[in-house]
């Protein structure tokens, strides 16, 4: 079975969280080893936070190094640069276009790089990029960016489309069901 | 069925597996979530504790009534209840009694990155190490068996990425053995008659552990290609595994303490080149060094930061991974005080009025960074209100009318009360201040002594800051609401001008508790916003300058107002409603 490496980034508070423990009960399903790996505490205060999830036959370490992910998505652009050290020569960020200032940008002591897209592109990384926040709040809440994400993320697997839905059925509550549905239906339908 | 599961949740499962009954912990990343998820069996009593010592005596005296026991902590809260630990190792258990400490490397969390295999050996405790779930639960029930069969209370040592790494386990079924609790006094009252007697029992036990890790599978051999062996644990057995696979013999030590001895000579017997790949410092190294082995380690590997499969494959194999990167710099994003935090305003105080600020372990200690910059001393659990006694003693009056300590409610229950003590003593015209935020934050909203409630969330007994303040002693008591600028600030400029030691609680809940109502974000009125960027000084994220005029980002901003009574131009409006 082919193993994937897939990096989930973003600020703390954003979702992470959710979105890593669901992309974690799929990749079961279909029948592989899994890891996820998170990190708690000091870090969820608004920093860079990072989770990762790998797959495959057998699936030692939990943690995933420069130049070994497969898959990127990012919640947020600066977080998709931060991290871009850690795709493998041919992966795929799917990032969010969205921007969140750090405080080092909202005090004035460093600037937020412009043209990310386009300087992840030339940096020869593929970036699959779009307003998740807009999708989001389509679908009914700002917090289900994560759920756009991995609906849009989902192009790049195998796996059928019952078990994505089945996947969300298990691990969103009840209350927000409906409304994650259709935020990783807009997510995957999105022309970007 | 198989399924993933949180390391900790896994320790939970086998605690529940293993028939336990009582559990009294202190909340620590990398540790907490044991005592949660525990806490959602209903058969079992949990509860978190004032601290590490407090729960670890508990937990003795559960297991001495004949309950099997369990405590959990970070690897710094071990040095707190180090003292039960180190005698409950010469007075062994009745029904079992099962430790956790939860290790740091790479600092995710913690102000230093110790390694507690020390604490182990030291207290000449067994210490069992898993390297993912499916072993956080075996190990946590053999942890039991041993802790029964040698009388001795037994250590599991996590790390960030075992605890909180979700692999896939399968589940088991719950057994409970109890015990009776018997009279004996020559077990149990450690003075140093009995304490004598029971030494050498140590001693005996520890060789018999050694022998029980020369041929229990907790370690176990994978034979693979005998050029290289490696010797290892815990997570750097899987980046050992990742890196070469079949490549390479491995030994696998679930046992850390104490380290088998013929199972080692008979594995680097076999193999040509002997490495020793561990976390930290080099214990499992020395051993085979202390055993005359030629092996190497250290030499290569670093003592600091926690490893990784590129660090192996580079380090000993030379190889490095392509990868794609940005010439443009990157902005650092690092941790912030939330938008609406109850402490940003007493840290703005605390700094306009350029005050000395000794800080403590929580949230606030975040209290340090720009633009704020109002903390100077953080070093452990307790240690703000205990090194203000001494440097106010040493600098004289000239200290005492500047000096502040800063401590959270649960830290402050935790080892503040003793320091406090000292101050109302041995007299220092100290200010403490207390930063009541009703709730343990930085680990993620456990309950307190302070708070009302219990780790289940349910009423319980609460204690009066104030009234315990007073009873120490101080005369001067007072609560400011840190959203009130004027207020605190009149607070912090007359309580370290009094001629008396002082206590301030600052009162607040933390803006993140789903109890607290938020107001509607603050406007700010681009035609009366000068620029002028007073607003900026209090490092909230949720107010940015865009062209020149301060901007609010109304999914972050609460609307608690502290921005408001910064601006002198009358720019910033609250919103008033409250949002939900």
């Amino acid at each position: 079975m082919e193993s994937k490496n897939i990096m989930i980034v973003g600020v703390g508070g954003q979702g992470s969280l959710l979105a890593s423990k669901l992309l974690g009960h799929l990749l079961l399903t279909q029948g592989y080893d899994v890891k996820v790996s998170e990190v708690h505490g000091m870090s969820q205060r608004g920093g860079s936070v990072v989770t990762y999830v790998r797959c495959g036959d057998k699936v030692y370490s939990p943690v995933i190094d420069p130049g070994e992910a497969d898959y990127i998505v990012s919640f947020e652009l600066l977080e998709a640069a931060r991290w871009l050290p850690y795709l493998k020569k041919d992966g795929v960020i799917v990032t969010n276009t969205q921007r969140i200032d750090p405080m080092p940008v909202i005090t004035g002591a460093a600037e937020y790089p412009e043209g990310l897209v386009e300087k992840m592109r030339d940096a020869g990384a593929k970036v699959d990029a779009l307003d998740c926040l807009a999708l989001a709040e389509q679908a009914g809440s700002a917090k289900a960016v994560n759920i756009v994400l991995l609906g849009r993320l989902s192009h790049y697997f195998d796996a059928p489309e019952e078990a994505w839905q089945a996947s969300l059925e298990a691990i969103v509550p009840p209350k927000f069901l409906e409304m994650n549905k259709k935020a990783f239906a807009l997510g995957q339908a999105a022309e970007n | 069925m198989k399924e993933l599961m949180l390391g900790n949740k896994a320790v939970a499962r086998g605690l529940y597996e293993s028939g336990c009954l009582f559990i009294s912990s202190y909340p620590g990343t990398p540790s907490t979530e044991v005592t949660e998820e525990a806490a959602k069996y209903p058969e079992i009593y949990c509860e978190w504790a004032p601290n590490e010592k407090v729960a670890m005596e508990a937990a003795f005296g559960a297991c001495l009534a004949g309950k099997r026991s369990f405590c959990g902590m970070k690897h710094v809260g071990l040095n707190v209840a180090a003292n039960p630990l180190y005698t409950m190792s010469y007075t062994g258990v009745n029904a079992g009694l099962v430790i956790v400490v939860a290790d740091d490397a790479g600092m995710h969390s913690s102000q230093n990155e110790q390694d507690s295999r020390h604490h182990a050996i030291a207290a000449k405790v067994p210490m069992l190490e898993p390297a993912d779930s499916a072993e956080a639960i075996a190990y946590t029930k053999l942890a039991y068996e041993i802790s029964e069969e040698f009388d001795t209370p037994v250590i599991i040592k996590m790390c960030t990425r075992v605890s909180h790494s979700q692999s896939v386990v399968e589940k088991g079924e719950r057994v409970v053995p109890t015990k009776k609790y018997e009279k004996n006094i020559a077990k149990y009252v450690m003075m140093p008659g009995n304490a004598k007697k029971r030494h050498p029992i140590v001693e005996e036990r520890t060789a018999k552990l050694i022998e029980f890790a020369e041929t229990n599978p907790v370690n176990r051999i994978e034979w693979g290609d005998l050029k290289l062996g490696v010797i290892t644990s815990s997570t750097s057995y899987q980046y050992t595994k990742e890196v070469f696979g079949d490549g390479c013999s491995v030994l696998k030590l679930g046992m850390v303490n104490p380290l088998p001895v013929k199972l080692i000579r008979e594995f680097a017997a076999h193999v040509e080149k002997l490495v020793v790949i561990e976390e930290l410092d080099p214990v499992i190294e020395n051993h085979c060094k202390a055993l005359g082995l030629e092996v190497s380690g250290k030499d290569a590997l670093p003592m600091i930061d926690e490893f990784s499969q590129s660090l192996i494959a580079k380090t000993l194999l030379n190889k490095t991974a392509q990868s794609v990167s940005l010439d443009c710099p990157i902005p650092p994003r690092p941790p912030v005080m939330c938008a609406g935090c109850p402490h940003r305003g007493l840290f703005y105080t605390l700094a306009k009025n350029k005050c000395t600020v000794l800080g403590d372990i929580g949230c606030y200690t975040l209290g340090a960074v720009a633009p704020l910059s109002a903390m100077e001393m953080t070093l452990c659990m307790g240690a703000s209100v205990s090194a203000l006694h001494g440097f106010n003693k040493a600098g004289g009056a000239d200290a005492e009318k500047k000096t502040v300590a800063v401590i959270g409610d649960s830290t402050f229950m935790h080892s503040g009360m003793t320091g406090l003590a000292n101050i109302a003593y041995n007299q220092t015209n100290s200010t403490v201040i207390i930063l009541d935020n009703s709730i343990t934050g930085m680990t993620g909203h456990q309950q307190n002594p302070t708070t009302g409630f219990n780790l289940r969330g349910d009423p319980a007994g609460k204690i009066d800051l104030e009234a315990l303040c007073r009873a120490m002693g101080f005369e001067r008591v007072r609560v400011v609401d840190p959203y009130n600028l004027k207020e605190c600030d009149a607070a912090i400029k007359e309580e370290l001008a009094a001629e008396a030691p002082s206590v301030i609680i600052s009162r607040r809940p933390c803006a993140l508790l789903k109890y607290v109502k938020h107001k509607a974000p603050v406007r700010v009125d681009p035609e009366k916003c000068r620029g002028c960027k007073s607003c900026m000084r209090i490092g909230c994220p949720a107010i940015s300058m865009k062209n020149g005029k301060a901007v609010i980002d109304n999914t972050l901003c609460v609307g608690c107002g502290v921005c408001t009574q910064l601006c002198a131009f009358g720019a910033f409006e609250t919103g008033g409603k409250e949002a939900e």
